[in-house]
């Protein structure tokens, strides 16, 4: 299965590309084809949004061809609703960026390009699209790419794929276009079927986080989401952040290992005091409890970061409170530039140092995603307010 | 890893996130496939220990009887809130469809019960307001949703903090499709209500659907005639209606809903039908 995150400005036509990725692939129902001429208003799912003929939200659609099952992840292009952009993305296995072959990059591309290497999303393609309107010209489509070549690379984004496209005319889209002989890659779909599904999490380190403790019959199950690495009976843990030793002593499905990312029970060699919020590892490569962090946070909140603010901090299973130390810079998105702040403020991004009332105990978000990501809560509107990557 | 392994632990980890953080959930279940296979993901999710909540069905009391049946057999348990009781008291009017009424009665029943989370077998894939939803859905005190301010759901962290009075709406198998539900429900051996399966009944078409013939909806001078159907999906007698089919094992069905061009609910579901945005504008005012 793999998950692909659209994001584009508002004009490049993302929910054109949806509507014709799902009409050429033949995955459209009947019926859905009969409501709407327009394509794009295909995944425009809220009355305001066919309303208003934009993506407010992100929409979810599911569609499979006999090779893969996709899940797209059509997010918001508008700058005001980035912190649905940000959910939508970071789940993705592949992002796919849209840039009109007549304007080249915006500031919206610049930033969603941003999002995509800032959340780690594995794969990122670019999608040059319009080309109907400048001709299928392979020197135009030369000097978009250039373009964004240069900025993902100061991204740090490498292995940045390119295809020229006509979302409107479903050039490149499914089919490969006779329009643009000069191309010799992959269509849209070729591409998405063959790209290697990002399972990596069985090979990282074992994390289990305890979600929740299950007894039955005097026993105690540790139940969670393997969210790295797998485990097998016998293998020594640690207890984190106490630091108690154990060993694995049974699976609650009666198997003799799990591998990542299942959703697992099991039962522990020792009686011990394990709760909801402890992360299990194995002492080779157990990460550290600190009590302070190094991140960049992506701030969703309608007001802004401030230092010395408190807020909850959530890292797998664990909440502990936190206070905003320091902002270490903002970072510019359109120039990525760092500069100094002394708030930040919603969709902005920037490094900063909590301090944490309870240990914590991180991987660095570059090394395993799932134990790297953190939210920040505002305690007083309940709301998620930052997206948070361990540095 | 396939799919539905993938799937299937997505879902384990929702539910267990819900339990874990969470005062007085409760699965809402409709003794459709999609609440079947919710039932047994949770029953999962917490072996080999027990549920620890509790299971309701908003009973509308125009079921199918063999859903009724079925729910009585496998849970025998349930909760049961009625939309009959709620006319009965006056919380609302009868009408000759009784689907928007279960909104009244829902939300009554979490209030007089004090559940913080309620857990649904929605589909992302099953109507476009659906697809925009997230898995957990926030429902402010009067259980209304606002798509327009959706909390940002990040990674697999989910932030399901409310206050008293409010609860948010959970729904672990947002991402599975129609086709993925019916093979997990073969992969794990399921059973389901008859009605899924093809088998003679008396009906009547009406409006491009047809309907079972039933003491809740007038005949209104349409004839009626018998014809081998099933069931796609399971909601009132009085707005569901039946696909004609000869497919009464589950490899057949699946066969043929694999093979469809007309989505579930575009197919059966009446109550879709009232306007463009029916379903959100049922879900604004607190329905599923």
């Amino acid at each position: 299965m793999l998950r692909v995150a659209t994001a584009g400005s508002v004009d490049d036509g993302k929910s054109t590309l949806i509507g014709r990725l799902l009409h050429d692939s033949k995955s459209l129902m009947a019926d859905e084809l009969g409501t709407a001429a327009d394509l794009a208003r295909l995944t425009d799912g809220l009355r305001a949004e066919r309303e208003q003929g934009i993506t407010i939200d992100v929409a979810y659609r599911h569609f499979a061809t006999p090779n893969r099952r996709f899940v797209l992840h059509d997010c918001p292009g508008h700058a005001q609703y980035t912190r649905n952009m940000a959910t939508g993305a970071s789940t993705a296995d592949l992002a796919l960026v849209l840039v009109d072959a007549r304007r080249g990059m915006t500031e919206q591309s610049r930033r969603h390009l941003a999002i995509a290497a800032l959340l780690a999303v594995p794969s990122v393609t670019v999608l040059v699209n319009k080309m109907d309107l400048v001709d299928y010209a392979e020197e135009r489509f030369d000097v978009v790419a250039r373009e964004v070549l240069d900025w993902s690379a100061r991204l740090g984004l490498h292995g940045v794929g390119f295809i020229p496209v006509s979302a409107l005319h479903g050039d490149n889209v499914v089919e490969r276009s006779t329009a643009m002989p000069w191309y010799g890659g992959q269509s849209l779909l070729e591409h998405l079927e063959s790209v290697p599904a990002a399972n990596g999490a069985a090979d990282g380190p074992a994390r289990l986080p305890v979600q929740y403790v299950i007894r039955a019959d005097g026993t105690r199950w540790y139940a969670g989401r393997l969210a790295s690495g797998t485990l097998e009976i016998g293998d020594e843990l640690l207890v984190l952040p106490a630091g108690t030793r154990t060993r694995v002593r049974a699976f609650e499905d009666g198997g003799d290992r799990a591998v990542a990312p299942r959703s697992i029970a099991v039962a522990l060699a020792d009686e011990l005091d394990v709760g909801r919020g402890d992360l299990l590892a194995r002492p080779a490569e157990a990460p550290e409890p600190v009590r302070a962090l190094e991140a960049t946070v992506c701030w969703l909140g309608d007001e802004p970061a401030r230092p010395g603010a408190r807020y909850l901090v959530k890292h797998t299973t664990r909440s502990v409170p936190a206070r905003l130390d320091a902002i270490e810079h903002r970072l510019d998105v359109t120039t990525l530039a760092d500069e100094p702040a002394d708030r930040l403020e919603l969709n902005e991004i920037g490094r900063v140092r909590l301090r944490l009332g309870s240990p914590l105990v991180p991987d660095p978000y570059e090394q395993v995603r799932s134990t790297g990501a953190f939210i920040v809560v505002d305690e007083a509107t309940n709301e998620t307010v930052g997206a948070g990557m361990v540095a | 890893m396939h799919h539905l392994d993938q799937l299937e632990a997505e879902a384990i980890h929702v539910i267990r996130e819900v339990a874990a953080e969470l005062e007085k959930p409760v699965l809402l279940f409709s003794g459709g496939k999609d609440s079947i296979v919710l039932l047994h993901l949770a029953r999962k999710a917490f072996r080999p220990g027990e549920l620890p909540f509790p299971v309701m069905h908003v009973d509308t009391g125009h079921n199918f009887p063999e859903v009724i049946e079925f729910r009585d057999r496998h849970v025998p348990d349930v909760l049961v809130a009625s939309v009959q009781e709620s006319i009965d008291r006056g919380r609302v009017q009868d009408a000759p469809s009784r689907n928007q009424l279960q909104t009244t009665t829902l939300l009554d029943a979490i209030e007089e019960h004090g559940f913080d989370a309620a857990f649904g077998g929605a589909r992302r894939d099953e109507e476009r307001a659906r697809a925009k939803e997230r898995v957990f859905s926030f429902r402010d005190d009067f259980g209304q949703w606002d798509p327009r301010r959706q909390r940002p759901e990040l990674w697999d962290l989910y932030n399901g903090r409310v206050r008293p009075g409010e609860h948010v709406r959970v729904f672990p198998i947002s991402n599975w499709t129609e086709l993925d539900v019916w093979e997990y429900v073969r992969a794990e051996r399921l059973e389901l209500p008859s009605i899924y399966f093809a088998h003679e009944r008396e009906v009547f078409e009406r409006d491009g659907m047809v309907y079972a013939v039933s003491p809740f909806l007038d005949l209104n001078g349409d004839t009626s005639f018998t014809a081998s159907v099933r069931y796609r999906t399971v909601g009132d007698m009085t707005c569901t209606g039946a696909v004609r089919s000869q497919a009464n094992e589950l490899d057949d069905v699946i066969a043929e809903i694999a093979a469809t061009r007309i989505t579930e609910r575009g197919e059966t579901r009446a109550d879709d039908r009232v306007s463009e945005a029916a379903m959100e504008d049922r879900k604004r005012v607190g329905y599923f």
